[in-house]
């Protein structure tokens, strides 16, 4: 029995998404007022969050959540202690 | 019912009480580590080389586990014929005739907590001020289910059955200590008079516009 070629990871690989969406089609929105700056999205998605100095969060590229990191960014979502990370379709 | 009958028939009467004991010893433990971790979370501390959100899953994930071992531990209790509680007594407090006042206080402590649990899974849906204002509930849930595990088990005169209690007792008082430091140096609003991690930079002049990309750091 032969295993299928694996299938190389990288840009162009993603399926392509019904209705011919972007991937890009999710929006973290952070409530500062809810926020407390616990630092948990920080930790979680380092590629989308950052921390400024007083540790509150500063989104990288608007927010917009990549298909690869849908899953961790709802997971994000419901980790943070305050309930101010929320996720939009955009 | 038939299942439970057959329980009790594949069992004798003191297998049934051993593992209500044994489950409520090990509950104790688990419902000790999810009080301390969620005391831990709010301090919004971790030991070092641990994330905080690996700390918050535990205790998530424990709290549910801790819910397989009730089960388990009322099923029991309940089933063995050596003493009589009777199934309303798992759901209102001090109905048991045996041990009416400690037995009563682990049904509390069932009460408290699984108003905890509940509105912990709607939390999204009720809101941080009504998830939080009920969560407070674990501060009387735990001492309930303490006092329980002190006077309806009946283990304590085994030396490590008491050192295990007790351990409990000890990590909660700690966590305790730590939680009202926090709220003494914390008192209700973080961010006023919040220092900045690290140390103090002076603030660069910035430009208004494409701060993140002229920024030099």
């Amino acid at each position: 029995m032969t295993l299928p070629a694996p299938v190389p990871v990288g840009v162009g690989t993603r399926p392509a998404t019904p209705c011919g969406a972007r991937a890009d089609t999710y929006r973290l929105k952070v409530d500062m007022i809810a926020c407390d700056g616990r630092g948990l999205c920080a930790e979680l998605l380092p590629e989308l969050v950052r921390l400024d100095d007083w540790g509150f969060p500063v989104l990288e590229r608007g927010g917009a959540v990549p298909g690869d990191l849908l899953a961790v960014a709802r997971y994000a979502v419901e980790a943070c202690p305050r309930l101010a990370l929320g996720l939009e379709r955009s | 019912m038939t299942a439970a009958t057959g329980l009790v028939a594949a069992t004798s009467g003191k297998d049934l009480w051993y593992l209500s004991r044994g489950s409520g010893l090990v509950l104790l433990v688990v419902l000790t580590a999810v009080f301390v971790l969620g005391i831990v979370a709010r301090a919004n501390w971790a030991p070092r080389g641990t994330q905080r959100f690996v700390l918050q899953g535990l205790h998530r994930t424990l709290s549910l586990f801790a819910v397989a071992l009730l089960s388990l531990h009322v099923v029991t209790a309940i089933l063995d014929p050596y003493v009589s509680i009777g199934w309303l007594a798992t759901v209102v407090p001090f109905l048991s005739p045996y041990k009416t006042v400690w037995i009563g206080l682990g049904t509390l402590a069932i009460d408290l907590g699984g108003a905890v649990l509940a509105t912990s899974l709607l939390r999204r849906h009720l809101g941080f001020r009504s998830w939080k204002a009920v969560h407070w509930l674990a501060y009387l849930a735990w001492p309930a289910a303490f006092l329980h595990s002190l006077k309806a088990g009946g283990d304590l005169s085994l030396g490590w059955v008491s050192a295990v209690v007790w351990g409990c007792a000890a990590a909660v008082g700690l966590a305790a200590g730590v939680r009202v430091l926090v709220a003494s140096r914390d008192p209700g609003d973080d961010r006023v008079g919040r220092a900045p991690r690290g140390e103090v930079k002076p603030a660069p002049a910035r430009p208004l516009v494409g701060a993140r990309s002229a920024s030099s750091r």
